[in-house]
């Protein structure tokens, strides 16, 4: 059987054996959506999932049936609290999976809903929830077509998982491979808002914060985009691992290198101020209604305009630029006006001490 | 933000670091105690602003980082226990033990918790009485008052299934034992802000004279640190050793007399190992007698468990400034942040994971 190393010089066999080899159990940071998740995606589904859909490594994926293309992206939803400041678990599961498919540059159309209940859940909390599903869904413009329940024992889920899954007409083809030495990065609003918010409802802060999830769904501004722009090259929704972590996603599959500039990075006083405190990096904390846009400069202003214009985008900045040089690697021109490589996280952030 | 912007302003960057290259002469090599500056200087590129002949090495201030092994080993051994609940500060968590990490006992089924204040934990004792509430008293001088005060608290309200694993270290008998090393090339100092906050700077006149080295306590953002670094040169150019306040904002000469009380009175000053240092003299904070029922060592019977080091870790000359991150043969191939092989690469504060997101060679 063909071997080879991994990077802690062991062997492993390249098919059977489990090809991660630092954890012998899944922890919480191999879902934090910085390195670990990203290496379990890779080592594990990917090598084994090959085909050309899945390689794009988009939020979704792309098919083509008889000429017509459509979008086709799912997510899994297990927040705690399942109701937070700025919304709750039933919104953010169908604005999650629509952003998801606007991203992909499609115009979402059908949704899947399938519940995993914990036995002891309060039937009025689910009502809750799916009037909560049915608003977001009304909003979005999409029709839930298809679902499923399953319920465990108590302790066997927290509450009430959901998954989604999607399906969207393509207005105009996105992809991560799009983007172009040049291009301007564009930030639709301030980041952090909803990686705090959950933290706060939590309750593990031992401050008070009026800071709101910004969960939104962003289907309708990029459907304007794609309508008035043709100079959009890639768009990303930076949930899980932040900002940071979707800029060295894309630098990484479009083998180009990105630069940002630390004083345009748009984020309101409370996230700052949490971070400050917790010794966060706003740039790595989850978002759930904001986008990236990779533009062309020459379109930029006008496109940065048209998010401006809208309620979801109102702080919408250019923070950054793709480069030449420097390929795969995500550099920040700091506040002081030195250089410094901003990194994918390895597991979820921690507190630190002191 | 207030205290914030205005020490992270380009133009007073520029103008201080304009006046540091008009008055540095020679070459000087300035040590940082504090991980969290560390941090900065790795975060801001300071270094590359600096002129060359100025060369920053990083002490041995991150408490993650010289928590030795057998005290992780002693954390995941209790935080295993069925009927415990473990706390911590977060960036503990990842700190690899001889086997495993906090993290990993946790995936298996540990009731292991982030807090932020050891307040947290006692009150999460309170919550849970059947259940033994443990909380992991690491840090310095600075996280030493809180603990000390929840120690003191349990007591007051009788709350009888809370203790600390007590892993407390103190700087100035760290800072003396590595400038006293035959390796050491420190010509200045920056000490830590938060610590002076607590206990004061009189420590370090003693030092500063008898070692004949400058020390600046220093703050932790990129204008604290290129001041600290500005009045550090001013001194080493002139031949003084004094030691000078940049954080006044922060720190008076005495340091907290109420912080510096409560120490006194739950702590005893004893000897203790620092991960990759060894074993320093009157360099830790051990609880009183009195307080033994809080001593998680004691309750758990665990004083006497020792553990060896990884060789292949240089963490140790690493905390001394003996040498960079860089410099070590395991640094971003066998050792990563998400594979640590020693504490340096855990904790943001520690200055193999600061150089290993920030600068990577």
């Amino acid at each position: 059987m063909e071997e080879k190393q991994n990077k802690n010089g062991q062997e492993f066999a390249l098919t059977c054996p489990i090809p991660i080899s630092e954890y012998d159990t899944i922890t919480i940071a191999h879902g934090g959506g910085g390195t670990l998740m990203h290496q379990l995606i890779q080592k594990m589904f990917l090598s084994q999932f090959d085909n050309p859909y899945i390689n794009l490594q988009h939020d979704g994926a792309i098919l083509e049936f008889e000429n017509k293309k459509i979008a086709f992206s799912t997510d899994t939803y297990v927040v705690q609290p399942i109701f937070f400041p700025g919304g709750d678990i039933g919104e953010l599961s169908v604005y999650g999976t629509v952003n998801d498919l606007a991203m992909c540059g499609a115009k979402p159309r059908f949704i899947s809903l399938g519940f995993v209940l914990e036995e002891g859940l309060k039937v009025e909390e689910l009502w809750r929830i799916v009037l909560s599903i049915q608003k977001a869904a009304k909003r979005c413009g999409v029709k839930i077509v298809t679902g499923d329940t399953k319920v465990v024992e108590r302790g066997k889920a927290d509450k009430i998982f959901i998954n989604t899954t999607g399906v969207g007409e393509i207005i105009s083809e996105i992809s991560p491979f799009n983007c172009k030495v040049g291009d301007d990065i564009i930030i639709s609003g301030d980041i952090g808002e909803h990686g705090i918010a959950i933290m706060a409802a939590r309750g593990g802060l031992n401050f008070e914060t009026s800071i709101k999830s910004d969960t939104a769904p962003l289907n309708h501004l990029i459907e304007k985009l794609l309508r008035n722009s043709q100079n959009i090259h890639v768009l990303r929704d930076p949930t899980r691992g932040g900002v940071a972590s979707t800029l060295n996603e894309i630098a990484e599959s479009a083998n180009v290198g990105i630069e940002i500039y630390e004083d345009k990075l748009p984020i309101g006083d409370q996230v700052r101020a949490a971070c400050e405190i917790l010794g966060f990096d706003p740039l790595y904390v989850a978002n759930e209604g904001k986008f990236i846009a990779f533009v062309d400069p020459n379109d930029s202003e006008k496109i940065l305009q048209i998010i401006q214009s809208d309620p979801l985008g109102k702080n919408a900045q250019i923070i950054g630029k793709v480069v030449a040089n420097h390929k795969k690697t995500v550099i920040m021109k700091t506040s002081i006006g030195s250089n410094r490589i901003v990194d994918m996280i390895s597991g979820e952030q921690l507190p630190r001490i002191c | 933000m207030k205290y914030i912007d205005e020490y992270r302003d380009k133009k007073a960057v520029d103008f201080l670091i304009k006046e540091i290259k008009k008055i540095t002469q020679h070459n000087w090599t300035i040590m940082e105690i504090c991980g969290g500056q560390t941090h900065t200087i790795l975060k801001y590129g300071i270094e590359d602003l600096l002129p060359e002949s100025i060369n920053l090495i990083h002490g041995p201030g991150c408490p993650v980082c010289v928590t030795p092994l057998e005290m992780i080993d002693k954390a995941v051994m209790i935080a295993s226990q069925k009927n415990v609940i473990f706390t911590s500060y977060g960036d503990m968590l990842r700190v690899p033990g001889s086997k495993c990490d906090l993290l990993s006992v946790k995936a298996q089924g540990g009731d292991v918790r982030i807090v932020y204040s050891p307040l947290d934990a006692l009150k999460i004792a309170e919550e849970n009485p059947l259940k033994e509430v443990v909380f992991f008293a690491v840090g310095f001088e600075t996280t030493a008052p809180p603990n000390a005060m929840a120690v003191h608290e349990a007591k007051r309200r009788q709350i009888n299934n809370f203790s600390i694993i007590c892993s407390h270290v103190l700087v100035p008998p760290a800072l003396k034992a590595i400038i006293s090393s035959k390796y050491s090339k420190i010509q200045a100092v920056l000490a830590a802000g938060h610590v002076c906050t607590v206990m004061g700077y009189e420590d370090y006149e003693v030092i500063a004279e008898s070692f004949k080295i400058p020390i600046i306590v220093t703050g932790f953002e990129p204008l604290d640190i290129i001041e600290g670094v500005f009045m550090a040169i001013g001194q080493l150019e002139t031949g003084k050793y004094i030691v000078e306040n940049q954080y006044s904002r922060s720190v008076r000469k005495e340091g907290n007399i109420h912080a510096k009380k409560i120490l006194i009175e739950t702590f005893d000053i004893v000897d203790r190992q620092w991960r990759g240092i060894g074993v320093i003299a009157s360099s830790g904070l051990k609880l009183k007698p009195e307080f033994d029922m809080y001593d998680a060592e004691k309750k758990f019977q665990l004083e006497n468990v020792s553990i060896k080091e990884s060789e292949l870790c240089i963490a140790g000359e690493i905390l001394q400034g003996f040498k960079k991150p860089t410099e070590c043969r395991a640094f971003a191939t066998l050792c990563k942040p998400d594979n640590p092989l020693g504490a340096p690469m855990v904790s943001s504060e520690g200055a193999c994971a600061a150089y290993y997101h920030y600068k990577k060679s």
